[in-house]
């Protein structure tokens, strides 16, 4: 995909997570729209995936670390065609495949059952040292908030993957810089976020996450670099694409309401019809 | 029971994932920093490819396991049951028991066992923990034969698997030509009519010596083994409670929701009957060689007939 193609794929993941969220009146807004731009190259660009064989053997994996985000995720698999975009809508209801923090049991296309912050990047390095041991190709890529980075295991992690070099690994950091209480360097600043992952042995690129040339170039260098895993710091805007959401922690964890709803679809037709319609 | 052969049933773990790897090429071991103290150092010597070091840290060894079980590996985690099954609960709790990942938990140094080292390694609650988690199976060997059987049995099965063993040598029971080890299926050791023994783990050899001290004074005692606590054999359970209309439970673990809590749950719905269940009473151990802390906690024989005796008259 070119990066307009790309923008207007985000705007329509973007829109998928509204509605779910909204269908759902309960969920995560924010931090997968600052996210959705990520999403949408992972599985649109960057990843070898089919989503008519969603297990595929040596298909590359992501791990939603930041599990909460389920809505992101969600709605770039759908997009993408892993199952209906319409079922969206289905989120957290009672008997939907698409729970409130992703289950790889339940949902098509979801590599690692995740949600307990900290958890899941150490799931990503098992799945990349796998690949090391069978001597693989597949990429292994885990997507944390950088609230998250508060959590101690995803140094443990960290420690392990710098020790093995694996560098099959691509650790992205969603750096939007808000938290459920406040501002992450508020709360319990994890600053510096580069140095620290520097630390323990990764190739650190410190990037615009919501700039597709940028997120681009970050991938391209984190596949050409070698005996090291890479940490991709992206600097993005929480609830991006839905004015009234943009930098509010307020919206970490909210629904909209039905106004709040059609001002957002509104928002994001606005952007779509500036980018001059669908794909 | 001084010539009777003993065997820590964490060797026996060490040296049954030895003699599994060439049988199982998708066989791998995490450690975290005490593959001498699990016992996988057998297997990091004859499969050093296949073993994996996360230093200390536990709850990312667990991750780490998740991850390779997702993509076909059968790994292992080895730990001492306080960190394996305490400190590492809600990551199995979350990374492999909702997903319900084909990883093993190789919980070694369970128990009051441990010994010198005291109640801050002394793992008393392990079983409550594991047992608590859906579509977890808790196995609990009681000596050499039955550990390594139930090792490789746990490779064959599919789904996660936390297993038990302990630190201090413990008597071979049962190294007998019939011996087979199925899981879920409870094992009796000796038939009797007055009272039934249910144990696991190291208290089964000390439920044999109660029984024999219980026979002298004429109380004829069953002795069941339950190697498998979740899940459950209730039907050899109930069967023995409707022979014998009392049951005493007797486990190296808290009396709160380990074996005795398991017997109970089954017993108290399906089929009503007096359980005295004898472990640590609500309590944290201490340090002290092993022998005397079983002692002083009652979970020797004499402990166990003790007990058994006062219940039953």
């Amino acid at each position: 995909m070119n990066k307009l193609e790309l923008q207007k794929t985000a705007n329509e993941v973007r829109k998928g997570i509204v509605t779910a969220v909204h269908g759902a009146k309960a969920g995560h807004p924010g931090g997968s729209l600052s996210a959705a731009d990520i999403f949408t190259y992972l599985y649109f660009e960057e990843m070898n995936i089919d989503p008519k064989d969603p297990k595929k053997a040596d298909r590359d994996r992501f791990v939603l670390s930041k599990g909460h985000t389920a809505p992101g995720l969600y709605s770039a698999l759908a997009n993408r065609g892993f199952f209906p975009v319409e079922d969206l809508k289905t989120l957290r209801h009672l008997g939907s495949y698409l729970q409130g923090h992703p289950c790889m049991q339940e949902t098509p296309g979801v590599d690692m059952s995740s949600g307990s912050l900290g958890q899941g990047i150490s799931a990503a390095v098992g799945m990349a040292l796998a690949a090391k041991m069978d001597g693989k190709e597949y990429r292994t890529y885990t997507l944390l908030g950088d609230g998250e980075i508060q959590e101690g295991q995803v140094w443990e992690a960290s420690m392990f993957a710098g020790h093995r070099k694996l560098d099959n690994l691509v650790v992205i950091v969603d750096n939007n810089g808000l938290q459920i209480d406040g501002k992450i360097d508020d709360v319990c600043s994890p600053y510096p976020i580069d140095k620290k992952f520097e630390a323990f042995n990764f190739h650190v690129i410190n990037i615009d996450g919501n700039d597709f040339d940028q997120i681009d170039a970050a991938f391209k260098e984190a596949k050409a670099t070698k005996g090291m895993p890479t940490a991709i710091i992206c600097k993005t805007v929480k609830g991006k694409g839905v004015s009234f959401m943009e930098n509010s922690a307020g919206w970490h964890g909210k629904a909209p309401n039905d106004e709040e709803y059609a001002t957002a679809m509104a928002d994001l037709e606005k952007i779509g019809a500036e980018l001059g319609g669908a794909n | 029971m001084a010539d009777v052969k003993k065997i820590a049933t964490r060797e026996s773990y060490g040296n049954a994932l030895a003699e599994c790897g060439a049988d199982f090429p998708n066989l791998v071991v995490l450690d975290a920093d005490l593959a001498g103290a699990t016992k996988t150092g057998v297997f990091q010597k004859a499969f050093p490819e296949r073993h994996i070091d996360c230093g200390i840290a536990e709850c990312n060894m667990t991750g780490i396991a998740a991850g390779l079980a997702t993509c076909g590996k059968i790994p292992f985690i080895s730990s001492f049951a306080m960190f394996a099954a305490g400190r590492n609960f809600e990551q199995v709790r979350n990374s492999i028991g909702y997903p319900h990942l084909n990883v093993k938990i190789g919980a070694t140094h369970a128990g009051i066992t441990v010994g010198e080292d005291g109640a801050t390694h002394q793992c008393n609650e392990d079983v409550a923990l594991m047992r608590a988690i859906p579509g977890m199976t808790v196995i609990v060997p009681s000596d050499d034969v039955e550990a390594k059987a139930a090792v490789r049995a746990a490779i064959e099965f599919e789904g996660p698997v936390y297993l038990r063993f302990g630190r201090a040598a413990v008597p071979v029971i049962n190294d007998t030509p019939d011996y087979k080890f199925e899981i879920g299926k409870g094992v009796v050791l000796r038939e009797g009519t007055d009272v039934t023994i249910v144990a696991s783990g190291i208290t089964v050899a000390s439920a044999l010596e109660a029984a024999d001290m219980l026979a002298a004074d004429g109380i004829s005692a069953e002795v069941i083994n339950i190697h498998t606590i979740k899940p459950l054999d209730e039907e050899l359970v109930i069967a023995s409670a409707k022979k014998t209309g009392k049951v005493v439970t007797a486990e190296e673990h808290s009396v709160i929701g380990g074996l005795g809590s398991a017997v109970c749950d089954c017993l108290s719905q399906k089929c009503p009957t007096p359980v005295y269940k004898i472990g640590m009473q609500d309590v944290f151990g201490e340090s002290g060689p092993a022998n005397a802390l079983v002692a002083k906690y009652g979970l020797d024989g004499k402990g166990i007939y003790e007990s058994t005796k006062e219940f039953v008259k």
